[in-house]
């Protein structure tokens, strides 16, 4: 599909037309360094150079807090299972949350399908931003190679200084830009100023590490028993913060929530965490991961090594937030290296 | 916006109470008849998730072969809220009904050969389903060895049908318990003290295994110490499933999600995965 060009000062403009035919999600500014993805009534709130947001946009396919099905025990065991979602646009996705919704897309849209999920997938439309420098010390998008997205969105923008970049990606992408007036086709000059941009980029985002991602599947395969977890557990409080935060993460609970009278009340699922003690307890007491070093351990090889066996993908898109929000300072590159150099240790 | 879902994965099938029979102080066992008029059609060994509206959902093995085609049993023990809740209900009530979920008994790969049952405690629920199917198919089967164990007389469940057991020509039967009390004629001991006892060809013998999580390596060594070859040794493994549908994370073991990959695995394919037994 044919991309497309933005004066920046039609910025605004582009994201009002939005604003009319769609619910629309972008990144504001929350405080000095952080910022969460939110409904925005006045396209000023958008705040494109954002580090990653508190929140990665998960949220919006996966509630934090999310309604399954209404019931009624009136007459018998009643129920309607349902979503309840507005059209909407996530405008300013990065491209480390891009790689996040398409492993979340795996997870859930692999059979026996997760119909809720579904629907909200087919609700949401995607326009990434393009990243061109480092956001903080945290990521590791360099070492993911999450830096430049591979599909995943309808529309990216890339920011050339004066203009807007617009690759369009989907026809859901090319009817978003046909909501405004103010767009101009791509010339030859601006595909070149734009692979010009990637390349250099490439030179940017260098692996932040002394790992390289060919080498982790083997780091994860010896690593099960090294100290590293142990160390790193000493320091983590098990407050389920990394995993809240990390984009690729969707353990849940399932829980009833009557109305008052009781007859009537909703089934909905929350967010679970498997740093959390009781996670992996059964009904006669047992705890199957009872140690905080097993559950750290846990959470690295959801990221690295299980899904790499079920779906044939790493689960982390190198966004950084479980080290930036991590209040013990665990850090996931430092723990990766560690346990690299832990070969041999004991 | 919203959008009604008819086959989400979390809609439950109507199903009604038609007969509750009390086993023991902690556990019931209640058959259950679907309203949709169809079979449950389970494999032994898959499980279902019970669902009260209000209380929630649990996670139950089908303790009935799917030979009985009208109804299925499930044997409950009131350990929880959700279960206490389930023990208040009464013949003719309404519960719901998920599934069946995740990998039963390779029926299919055990027929021909020998097998053994080893069932401890609450095990013998899953391992029921089994027996029961092997006992209804059994000119398909060889020679049968079925060892009960559990804490004490008084905890022994589906007692008349052990005693039909136990009376059978065509099966070997074995029962111990952890404490005797005045009454008890039987074995006292683990039930790994049986083990030894019991004559099998390890090349055509099959085990099965099902009991409390800390059973599982002593039985599996007393088996290895006899022969039996790890692949050939089958273990049903209980984790918290939530959701059935191997998203929820509740019942993972490393790999694995127990409610879809399981819950009855070759033993050779858990063995080396840490905290799977």
């Amino acid at each position: 599909m044919k991309d497309v060009l933005l004066k920046k000062e039609l910025f605004n403009g582009f994201v009002e037309a939005l604003m009319n035919s769609y619910k629309v999600a972008a990144p504001t500014r929350r405080g000095d360094k952080s910022f969460a993805f939110n409904f925005i009534t006045d396209p000023a709130e958008v705040c494109l150079d954002h580090i990653p947001t508190i929140l990665p946009p998960k949220k919006y396919f996966l509630p934090q807090h999310e309604t399954l099905l209404e019931y009624n025990t009136t007459e018998g065991q009643n129920m309607q299972a349902f979503v309840e979602i507005e059209p909407m646009v996530i405008l300013g996705v990065h491209s480390c949350d891009i790689a996040g919704i398409q492993c979340l897309n795996h997870v859930f849209m692999d059979r026996p399908k997760d119909y809720h999920y579904q629907a909200r997938h087919d609700k949401i439309l995607l326009i990434g931003y393009e990243c061109l420098r480092k956001c903080d010390q945290y990521a590791s998008c360099g070492l993911m190679q999450t830096h430049t997205p591979t599909g995943g969105y309808d529309i990216f923008m890339t920011d050339m200084g004066d203009h807007y970049y617009f690759s369009i990606n989907t026809f859901d992408g090319k009817s978003l830009v046909q909501l405004f007036d103010g767009f101009e086709l791509a010339d030859t000059a601006a595909e070149k100023t734009l692979k010009k941009l990637r390349s250099d980029k490439k030179k940017l985002f260098r692996n932040e590490t002394d790992v390289s991602l060919a080498e982790i599947p083997s780091i994860f395969e010896w690593g099960f028993d090294s100290h590293v977890w142990d160390r790193t557990a000493e320091k983590c409080l098990s407050c389920g913060n990394c995993t809240n935060v990390c984009p690729t993460c969707y353990c849940f609970d399932v829980n009833d929530e009557p109305e008052l009278n009781l007859a009537k009340g909703r089934r909905v699922r929350v967010w679970d965490s498997c740093q959390n003690e009781t996670f992996a307890i059964i009904a006669g007491g047992e705890n199957f991961r009872p140690k905080r070093a097993q559950r750290t351990r846990h959470r690295f090889f959801r990221k690295f090594k299980y899904p790499v066996m079920r779906y044939g993908k790493f689960f982390c898109t190198g966004c950084g937030r479980c080290s930036r929000q991590c209040m013990a300072s665990i850090n996931l590159k430092e723990t990766i290296s560690n346990l690299k150099r832990s070969w041999g240790e004991i | 916006m919203r959008i009604p879902l008819k086959k989400s994965g979390y809609e439950i099938i109507k199903a009604e109470v038609v007969k509750i029979t009390p086993m023991t102080a902690t556990e019931k066992l209640y058959e259950i008849r679907l309203k949709n008029g169809e079979n449950l059609d389970h494999d032994p060994g898959q499980f279902v998730e019970v669902s009260m509206f209000g209380a929630g959902e649990a996670p139950i093995s089908v303790c009935s072969s799917p030979t009985n085609q009208d109804t299925f049993e499930l044997c409950i023990r009131k350990i929880g809220r959700m279960t206490s809740v389930l023990h208040n209900l009464e013949v003719g009530d309404e519960i719901g009904i998920r599934g069946p979920f995740g990998v039963g008994f390779p029926v299919n790969l055990l027929k021909g050969r020998d097998m053994i049952f080893i069932a401890g405690g609450l095990g013998i629920a899953p391992m029921r389903s089994l027996i029961n199917y092997v006992l209804d198919e059994r000119r398909d089967f060889g020679k049968v060895d079925i060892l009960l164990g559990c804490k004490t007389p008084d905890k022994m469940l589906f007692g008349g049908e052990v005693a039909v057991w136990a009376e059978r020509m065509d099966v070997n039967f074995c029962c111990t318990v952890d404490k005797s009390d005045p009454e008890w004629k039987g074995n006292v001991g683990l039930i790994t003290t049986l083990i030894p006892g019991v004559n099998f060809n390890p090349d055509n013998t099959f085990a099965v295994v099902c009991g409390p999580p800390e059973m599982y390596i002593y039985v599996i060594q007393e088996l290895l110490k006899k022969g039996m070859p790890e692949s050939r040794i089958y273990v049903s493994l209980e984790r918290h499933m939530k959701c059935g549908m191997g998203r929820c994370g509740h019942c993972q073991i490393h790999q694995y999600y127990c409610c879809m990959d399981g819950p009855v695995f070759p033993y050779d394919k858990v063995k080396d995965l840490e905290g799977a037994i």
